[in-house]
């Protein structure tokens, strides 16, 4: 199976909200979309954010948008204001999140990355 | 009209000072214009600034922006304004805007004021009667509001369109709000301007999605997009617009020859900033659904966004409060050559020992590397650590003002006593700051009073 980076199939933007962040990932196609439902889980999610110290991860599915919203709490500890890390509005974790490898099924190199 | 045009030029207190002409010179058939100056903890700043002086406690910076739309006024240009502005004390920032407008030589204006958002005395009451009281808990983590009542700086129930929407109708030009909900002052015109029933949820929650995309200013036109290094112009970004219809659809959109673009993608992004549950967003004025909606990308900057779904809101308002939570300070040094991340590092522990003996231990303390992936500490593993340079950010925070003043002269002996290659000490010893709690919590709508005035330039 071929690896590839998740921006290479998606697209993300991410902000805070008082001690939570959420991080919204937009797919490129639709079958990207289908793809990243059963790859990108809750688990797999929560995993890649550990080491931030991310409390639970809820995610929330737009197949209208063909995107998937994460919501991870506790990750900005104490929220914007309080938390002294020099991200503290959690503005990078879509970028982060685009940094993802994923092993993707070699079907979906051509469809998972065309723009639209 | 068929169509309201809502622009948006502050995304927040410190966006681009010139965008509000900018845009309104560049979009003559602009309605509306809303400019967004609060954010969470924005009012704590505003309650410092009323103490020392009661005629302060909003965003001075709208007066100059007032000053700077003035001569459109002037020239018999119908252009109107929603802001929050107002902050803490939104009479005062509406006597400053007369005081300029009339300077200015502008006349037949009219000012609205919302305010009633000020919800402290709730807070300090409910407390005063039962200090173990369950009333006004954090929203995020339960806390009980005893933990922090002594604290408390500022409470602001984020209120709704109904009274901007009210101060429209009786005649404001501008109007100037406290705390309000960011989607808010967009549905407020446009609550006015179709003449809406305040339970018309689908069409209100049409008009709170737009609210919603525009809210940031440029991120909705490019601005912190993923693929931002492609927009074309980044140095000229157009501000956004909204072209709202009478069943609460838009087609978001930017003045042409401005840089930037509006797209699927960019409004993709922007529906999804900073949201939770997409079937239930909150906001004061209806529970909107996103699950329903559609965008359309029609070309030439130009988006359609329609089939937001929306019910009833909350019985209760969010309220932002804001509670003294003491010091902290953050210093940068860079590190160059072999080994930088390594030598940072210890830079930051000698910093922290150092306090420690000094009986100035912070009661939080963080040391980064930045250039080594340290937005995301350990997200992306151990791959770049071998870099060239590193900055050395180190950051404490204590209830104690001296133990954060006493780590502001600890940075510099490195330059010194540090690695060779240490430098960037030309700012000098890092500020204090004082720090503001974030206490998301809620009150019963009923409990919260409106009110509305209109004063005439």
């Amino acid at each position: 199976m071929p690896t590839l980076r998740l921006s290479e199939l998606a697209y993300a933007r991410s902000g805070d909200k008082g001690a939570s962040a959420n991080v919204g990932v937009i797919a490129k196609t639709p079958a990207a979309y289908d793809f990243l439902r059963g790859e990108l889980s809750v688990e797999r999610v929560r995993a890649f954010f550990e080491p931030l110290g991310v409390g639970n991860v809820v995610r929330f599915e737009l197949p209208n948008l063909g995107a998937l919203n994460f919501v991870l709490t506790e990750i900005l500890e104490g929220g914007g204001s309080v938390n002294l890390r020099i991200d503290a509005q959690g503005k990078s974790l879509g970028q982060a999140i685009l940094e993802m490898s994923i092993d993707v099924p070699a079907t979906l190199l051509n469809e998972g990355t065309r723009h639209e | 009209m068929a169509t309201l045009r809502i622009g948006n030029a502050q995304g927040f207190w410190g966006d681009a000072a010139d965008a509000p002409l900018r845009l309104a010179s560049q979009a003559p058939d602009l309605n509306w214009l809303t400019l967004d100056y609060l954010a969470e903890v924005s009012l704590s700043i505003l309650a410092k600034q009323r103490e020392r002086d009661p005629a302060r406690g909003y965003a001075r910076d709208f007066i100059d922006v007032i000053e700077s739309l003035a001569p459109l006024w002037r020239s018999d240009r119908r252009l109107r304004i929603v802001s929050n502005a107002g902050g803490l004390n939104p009479q005062a920032c509406a006597r400053a805007a007369i005081e300029a407008l009339r300077k200015a030589g502008c006349e037949n204006l009219r000012i609205g004021i919302v305010s009633g958002d000020d919800v402290l005395p709730a807070l300090l009451d409910a407390h005063r009667t039962d200090a173990a009281t369950s009333a006004f808990a954090h929203l995020e983590n339960g806390r009980r509001l005893g933990a922090v009542a002594d604290r408390l700086v500022t409470a602001n129930a984020y209120l709704g369109a109904a009274p901007v929407a009210e101060a429209i109708r009786r005649g404001a030009d501008i109007v100037i709000t406290g705390r309000v909900a960011d989607p808010s002052l967009t549905v407020g015109p446009c609550l006015a301007h179709f003449g809406w029933a305040a339970d018309d949820y689908p069409r209100i929650a049409g008009a709170t999605i737009a609210g919603h995309l525009i809210e940031c200013g440029a991120q909705v036109t490019g601005g912190i997009s993923t693929d931002w290094l492609t927009i074309p112009d980044p140095a000229h970004i157009g501000f956004p617009i909204v072209e709202v219809l009478d069943d609460g659809a838009c087609i978001v959109t930017k003045p042409p020859g401005t840089g930037g673009h509006v797209n699927e993608r960019t409004v993709k992004e922007q529906l999804l900033y900073e949201i939770g549950d997409p079937a239930r967003y909150l906001s004061p004025d209806a529970t909107v659904s996103f699950l329903t909606l559609r965008v359309v990308d029609k070309g030439s900057d130009r988006v359609r966004v329609y089939g937001a779904s929306g019910t009833a809101p909350p019985t209760t308002y969010k309220v932002s409060a804001t509670v003294r939570g003491g010091f902290r300070a953050s210093g940068t040094l860079l590190v160059f050559g072999r080994d930088a991340i390594a030598k940072a590092r210890r830079c930051g522990e000698i910093v922290l020992s150092r306090l420690k003996e000094a009986r100035c231990e912070p009661a939080r303390a963080e040391v980064e590397c930045l250039g080594s992936g340290a937005a995301v500490p350990g997200v992306l593993g151990e791959a770049r650590l071998d870099a060239i340079e590193t900055v050395l950010r180190i950051s404490v925070a204590d209830p104690r003002r001296e133990v954060v003043e006493r780590f502001t002269r600890e940075m510099a002996p490195l330059i010194t006593a540090g690695p060779q290659g240490i430098t960037g000490y030309a700012d000098g010893r890092p500020a204090v700051r004082e720090v503001f709690e974030y206490w998301p919590t809620l009150i019963e709508r009923e409990r919260v009073r409106p009110s509305v005035e209109i004063l005439e330039v």
